[in-house]
């Protein structure tokens, strides 16, 4: 297990920039910005028009960390302890799920919470819970 | 200009999501663990992640969804289901397992794919196929007859 630093300004920061670019796409394309929900619809590619702003929309996000780079000159290393067989249960769990309940912590956590939508805090709610449990016994039980 | 717009906010989600930590499994992984309050080890930063994207988007959709209409767009595509039911409970409940066993959520899998290595690639590669799979059973569930009651 790796401890972490607490970061409140950066992570504040972070978020606020989250919530910007979830803004800037209601703004410009009236859509709500899931991470789950658009990258699902390109798998297949729903014949709605969407795909190349979808696909434009991935490659942003994936690179996202050669710009961090080149402004900070930081290479920001993801640091995953998980073995690949747990990896691949959690990929599963989490690509299937998400989509099976309509959004992640982007659709449902950010911009469902933001829309004060019912479903979304019932989402979030339930969600984080069963993150927090799995963490606690796989941690502090087993 | 459509897909470019996309793609810059597509790469201001990522920074942000790198900038706050999230798109590390560790710091992830080390909010989850309530467990840790106890010990002092426990890293509660992605409380702030939350507040500043759900402060900044609350008050920026009030401004925005008062609008007649999108800039690029014919007119606002929001969901319109509002009751929770069994399937968004049963779906979010696997991806929070999902969520604790690796620390990754969606957004931060993709953002991890040139930095991650071959563990993010698994993961990834396993998401996408749980995606796929949801989404031909929600297909396949949606053409079934509703109930046999209606069928006459």
């Amino acid at each position: 297990m790796i401890v972490t630093l607490f970061t409140p300004v950066a992570s504040l920061a972070g978020g606020a920039l989250i919530g910007l670019a979830a803004v800037l796409l209601m703004l410009f394309e009236g859509r709500i910005a899931g991470i789950s929900g658009i990258v699902s619809r390109l798998l297949p590619p729903e014949g709605d028009g969407q795909t190349p702003g979808r696909l434009a929309f991935v490659m942003g996000l994936i690179v996202a960390p050669l710009a961090y780079a080149a402004v900070s000159g930081l290479w920001p290393v993801p640091q995953v302890a998980a073995t690949m067989p747990i990896l691949i249960v959690a990929g599963l769990l989490v690509g299937f799920g998400s989509v099976w309940g309509n959004g992640c912590t982007s659709g449902h956590g950010i911009c469902g919470l933001s829309r004060l939508s019912p479903r979304s805090a019932v989402a979030v709610a339930t969600f984080m819970t069963m993150a927090i449990a799995t963490v606690f016994v796989a941690r502090h039980v087993l | 200009m459509s897909v470019l717009v996309q793609f810059l906010v597509g790469l201001v989600f990522g920074l942000g999501l790198i900038i706050a930590g999230m798109s590390d499994p560790a710091k992830v992984l080390g909010f989850l663990d309530l467990g840790a309050i106890p010990l002092g080890t426990w890293d509660p930063s992605l409380i702030f992640v939350m507040a500043g994207g759900v402060g900044v988007t609350l008050l920026g959709y009030r401004l925005v969804l008062g609008r007649v209409r999108p800039l690029l767009a014919q007119r606002f595509a929001l969901p319109t289901a509002s009751r929770p039911d069994m399937r968004l409970v049963s779906g979010a409940a696997l991806f929070g397992i999902g969520w604790g066993l690796a620390g990754f959520c969606p957004g931060p899998a993709l953002v991890a794919t040139l930095t991650g290595g071959p563990p993010a690639l698994v993961f990834i590669a396993a998401m996408l196929v749980g995606m796929v799979l949801a989404r031909r059973l929600a297909t396949a569930t949606a053409a079934m007859p509703a109930a046999p009651a209606h069928r006459n």
